[in-house]
């Protein structure tokens, strides 16, 4: 990386297509990135696995930043289904709304989401961090199993179903709890990763408003000794 | 997969633009089925004047061609060709032309038919249906178009979406309805007809018959959502709106933005991303089982 050049490169995708882009970011030349009129395009900087840095000017489609490894990737407007998906390490930035399975699978890295995502935010996340400015939808963090889920409105139906170790930070209401997630005490040791997880992703709210939902590990294992 | 568009025009001064806004936003739904396209517009006067009635047809290519088949029963017929479909107008009644249609043209598919709709459906690159339809010509209030993926039925016009089985009203439908024949059976008991296997067509059917029962589109689409399994993203436009549901999964994409002169739906943002004000539409997912009905 140390030869990249510090010019930010532009990409217009009005003139360049997304695989072009995308084989510039696999193989980075510089350290920054701009994308112009991305028009809503799937798979925009999905893969990267270097430390570059990937300005989105505009909404992004399916995918953005899938498989982020390292990058740190702004989505300058909405984002479609699947934004940073299976993420490994790195942080992805959506300073509008977020479609559905914002962070699905995600093994690390931080997800930041300004506005408000839809359905199946962080399902299967396995490790990542996401944060959300706004609400989330139903069936949110459904089979989660690690990482943290912050949420600074309301979270829809269905929280958190069949949840193994994730830990989830609602500051609104929880519509409904899916099947075996429950509310738990929130500890010191839960205030204090709640804080750093709102600084990092820039956002003020008291750690306090807060509650803290998990798994209740009734469904870790099927029951044994049926007796029929 | 399987790609819809739909945009309803609250603002007059657009509607001269339906056609070419329409065109647009199918053009970024090829991707999701490239290989047939189906259209419906509203309020189209070009091919279905004031005080006219226009049905729709997929006529084939045996018998003679629908206009010279219909010259002798019409004095003002209005004859559209547009690829695979074709749109005659007549200054009667909706039922008056469907008949005369059904006579003279036994062998056609009626894919349409209304006061105010016209459809069209085909096989091909989208991009080159909507010409072939003409749709950047087209003007008027309201408009939907359907890219499908096809997996349970050929790729045919016939198989195109919407499905327009009452008058002025469509169906299009991205999923699967997991019930369909339990559903057909029971329609068909009650006397309905059906053109095709699709599952889809049933869905139709079932609106139809509620439609016709006075209910409106929220009331009826609630009764689809209590009868119907499966997978699906709906949206369905009649003589007086527009309306979209998804199940109760909601794995079938959709999004809807309105403004102040617009309101539109599209299985993808990117379809929506060209319409004038989308900066500052509101933008928003339909949630599962959550009907969304507009009226004119």
């Amino acid at each position: 990386m140390d030869a990249l050049t510090r010019k930010t490169v532009t990409v217009d995708l009005s003139v360049t297509s997304v695989r072009e882009l995308n084989r510039q970011l696999h193989a980075p030349a510089a350290r920054a990135y701009e994308v112009l009129h991305p028009q809503g395009a799937h798979a925009l900087a999905a893969g990267l696995k270097d430390p570059v840095t990937v300005d989105i000017r505009g909404h992004a489609g399916y995918y953005a930043a899938g498989m982020n490894d390292g990058g740190t990737v702004t989505v300058h407007g909405s984002a479609g289904t699947g934004v940073a998906e299976n993420m490994m390490s790195g942080t992805v930035r959506v300073t509008g709304d977020a479609s559905q399975s914002a962070g699905a699978t995600g093994h690390g890295g931080l997800l930041v989401i300004e506005g408000s995502a839809s359905m199946r935010c962080g399902i299967s996340m396995k490790g990542i961090d996401i944060v959300v400015g706004g609400d989330i939808g139903p069936m949110s963090a459904f089979m989660a199993q690690a990482g943290r889920l912050v949420v600074c409105g309301e979270a829809g139906d269905g929280l958190g179903d069949s949840i193994y170790e994730a830990r989830l930070y609602i500051r609104g209401k929880a519509r409904s709890l899916g099947a075996d997630c429950v509310e738990k005490p929130m500890r010191d040791e839960h205030g204090r990763e709640l804080a750093a997880l709102l600084t990092a992703a820039g956002l003020g709210h008291d750690p306090a408003e807060f509650r803290r939902y998990g798994s209740a590990r009734t469904l870790y294992h099927f029951t044994a000794h049926n007796e029929y | 997969m399987c790609g819809i568009v739909g945009l309803h025009l609250r603002d007059p001064d657009l509607y001269p633009q339906l056609g070419t806004l329409l065109e647009a936003m199918l053009g970024q739904v090829v991707e999701r089925g490239p290989d047939s396209a189906g259209v419906a517009v509203y309020g189209d006067r070009r091919r279905c004047p004031d005080g006219y009635a226009a049905v729709s047809v997929l006529a084939g290519r045996a018998g003679p061609p629908p206009g010279e088949a219909l010259a002798a029963d019409f004095v003002d017929l209005v004859v559209t060709e547009a690829g695979a479909t074709t749109v005659i107008a007549a200054p009667v009644t909706v039922d008056d032309l469907l008949a005369a249609v059904r006579r003279a043209l036994p062998h056609a598919r009626v894919v349409g038919s209304g006061t105010d709709l016209t459809v069209y459906k085909g096989t091909g690159h989208p991009r080159a249906l909507a010409r072939a339809y003409d749709l950047a010509g087209a003007q008027g209030w309201q408009g939907l178009a359907h890219t499908r993926m096809a997996t349970e039925s050929a790729v045919t016009p016939e198989g195109c979406h919407p499905f327009s089985v009452g008058p002025d009203q469509c169906l299009v439908h991205n999923g699967s309805f997991a019930n369909h024949a339990t559903i057909r059976r029971d329609l068909e008991f009650e006397g309905v007809s059906f053109d095709s296997a699709n599952d889809s067509e049933v869905g139709a059917r079932f609106l139809a018959a509620r439609l016709a029962k006075g209910e409106d589109l929220d009331k009826a689409l609630r009764a689809l959502c209590e009868a119907f399994d499966g997978f699906y993203t709906l949206l369905v436009t009649s003589k007086d709106g527009f309306a979209v549901v998804r199940d109760a999964i909601a794995c079938k994409p959709a999004i809807i933005a309105e403004t102040g002169r617009w309101v539109a739906m599209a299985s993808e943002f990117r379809a929506l991303a060209g319409l004038p004000g989308i900066e500052d539409a509101r933008i928003y997912e339909p949630e599962p089982e959550r009907v969304y009905a507009w009226t004119r």
